[in-house]
């Protein structure tokens, strides 16, 4: 019954209300984590939540600095750099035999990360305890970092191949016909080619590391190599009733990952678009 | 004259076409083998050991499946997680679609709406169920707010409310991955496609289901592949949020393994259930891998 004209041009009411609504359910536990972080400890125990503090103060942010929060953010920091950081070398690397190779082990490997996409891995929790404790890492940050790698790759390895896919092979040729080696077309074609995937995956990643929780609850014990994650579930323990704190521990550690988003959203859009939407 | 030569030219050409050696492929290869490929067996094995996470692991035979098979305690687990999948799906994945094709329209308005539902993406498990557990407090939280009836319950306290507390939690920290998944899928369909549906008198509703949907099908079974595999991780958020409780209202299965191995040190069932995750998990996979019609990785690899 309906003409032409209705096709895609009439505004969709129906469709901005409902987004409207998501946007409200996202937004308001966001502002309820910020305007408690800045009420000091009395007012939030009397007024209303979700109201605007009546006194703003970063006296709950001072609480937080004050315990040991820097050397938690320190150790968050230096897992979340060193596993990223090797998982886009050995993932990079991997991803350019297999777009590149045609040989059995290297389209065996690439199934065998594509498995690992597709079965719950953390299940394997028990194993890797035992297999860390036998390797004497047990309550070290070198424990959470060594799975940490291995369990990253697949996700990493599906986004730069799909990516480097898309590197014309004339430029490989190219570079063949100049009788560059393998590994110089690694450094000067494909590395610079794929940062956008570089950066997506690292963007990626860094999130799952900074934010894991699993791996530090199995894998560490002392408060010398506790990450943020597990810091934020031992304050919730230790300032009981000082939740302003604990919310305010909360948007702390929230504050490098939003810095990189803000940097890096673009690509990260992008790359996720080349990993999972072709 | 150099009519021999001819031929061995393209075996050669062939020859370096055959790329990188595989030697850099070997450093992934080994991470992915000895901290997920060993363990993947590692666990198969444990199901079968008498261990108490301290000790030498000794042989038990099937005594942990049978523990586990009659544990009245993991039987409600597996089907919590059963509901929780089942639940999680059908919120999110709905939700997840429409929000990814109102965002892959061209307003500036809707890029706005883009930025801000991508937020809770930033906060780790743990900070999100911190932060609702304080929100959802019953003395301090939402049902002190504003006086509304409907507000005012024990939220996490409730055995009747919390699992679906905690189906809203879940689509609140995923429903923004995935919908960014289906918005980049939807930018993919061509602007031709909609034209010839508007030119033939498609609505709304139509040109969806019509072109939409059929075109972002690939899209649909990632996410879909990728919902249903994480939730039979849900470990993080449930821990910290309700630690299974009241009572066992909200011990799903990867939090059994969890309690059962890491709590009551009896790694062998922890195992035995940490083995049912990874076969239910691995079958969905394929079957929606099926469902789809074709291996998708596969035909991609060989159209390379």
């Amino acid at each position: 019954m309906k003409l032409r004209t209705t096709g895609g041009q009439a505004p969709n009411v129906l469709g901005g209300l409902a987004a409207t609504f998501w946007l409200l359910v996202t937004i308001v536990p966001i502002y309820y984590i910020l305007v408690t972080s800045l009420k000091p400890r009395q007012e939030y125990f009397g007024t209303n939540p979700l109201a605007w503090p009546e006194e703003l103060t970063f006296a709950a942010y001072g609480r937080v600095l004050e315990n040991d929060f820097a050397l938690y953010f320190f150790n968050s920091a230096l897992i979340t750099v060193v596993t990223v950081g090797v998982v886009l070398l050995i993932s990079l690397l991997a991803s350019y035999v297999i777009v590149r190779n045609r040989g059995a082990l290297a389209k065996f490997s690439h199934r065998l990360f594509l498995l690992g996409i597709a079965i719950p891995i953390q299940a394997t929790i028990i194993p890797v305890y035992y297999l860390i404790v036998q390797m004497g890492l047990y309550d070290s940050l070198l424990a959470l970092i060594l799975p940490g790698i291995a369990f990253a790759i697949p996700i990493s390895v599906l986004i730069l191949t799909n990516f480097l896919r898309d590197i014309p092979s004339s430029l490989y040729e190219a570079m063949t016909l100049d009788g560059a080696s393998h590994w110089q077309m690694f450094v000067q074609l494909v590395l610079p080619l794929s940062k956008p995937a570089i950066m997506a995956v690292g963007i990626y990643d860094a999130l799952q590391v900074w934010n894991g929780f699993l791996f530090p609850l199995v894998l560490t014990q002392s408060s010398e190599v506790r990450v943020l994650p597990l810091s934020l579930w031992t304050y919730q323990g230790e300032f009981a009733v000082d939740i302003p704190a604990v919310l305010a521990a909360v948007v702390l550690s929230c504050v490098p990952i939003l810095a990189a988003y803000i940097i890096g959203r673009r690509q990260l859009v992008a790359g996720l678009t080349a990993g999972f939407s072709k | 004259m150099s009519s021999t030569t001819v031929p061995s030219r393209p075996r050669q050409r062939r020859r370096t076409s055959t790329g990188p050696s595989t030697w850099m492929l070997a450093p992934a290869l080994i991470f992915f083998t000895v901290f997920a490929l060993i363990p993947l067996l590692g666990v198969a094995v444990l199901s079968l050991m008498n261990w108490d996470g301290l000790g030498t692991p000794t042989f038990a035979g099937f005594a942990n499946w049978r523990t586990v098979f009659s544990d009245p305690v993991t039987l409600h687990a597996m089907w919590l997680t059963f509901a929780m999948t089942v639940l999680t799906y059908i919120t999110q994945a709905p939700i997840s679609i429409l929000l990814g094709v109102f965002m892959a329209g061209n307003e500036k308005y809707r890029a706005v709406y883009s930025v801000l539902y991508f937020l809770p993406l930033l906060f780790s498990a743990a900070a999100v169920g911190i932060a609702f557990k304080a929100l959802l407090d019953p003395n301090f939280g939402l049902s002190n707010a504003f006086n509304i009836p409907l507000l005012s319950q024990d939220w996490l306290g409730s055995t009747d409310l919390v699992f679906y507390v905690l189906i809203f939690v879940i689509a609140w920290c995923f429903v923004p991955f995935h919908s960014l998944l289906y918005q980049a899928g939807v930018k993919q369909i061509p602007t031709s496609m909609y034209e010839a549906a508007m030119l033939d008198g498609a609505g709304r509703v139509r040109t969806f289901f019509s072109v939409t949907l059929p075109q972002i099908k690939y899209t649909v079974i990632t996410s879909s592949t990728l919902m249903i595999v994480g939730s039979l991780t849900y470990f993080d958020l449930v821990f910290v949020m309700t630690n299974g409780g009241p009572g066992n209202a909200t011990r799903i299965l990867p939090l059994d393994m969890y309690l059962t191995g890491f709590r009551s040190y009896q790694m062998g069932p922890a195992s035995a259930i940490a083995v049912i995750l990874v076969v239910v998990g691995l079958v969905i996979s394929l079957l929606l891998n099926r469902l789809s019609g074709s291996d998708k990785m596969e035909s991609q690899q060989e159209g390379a």
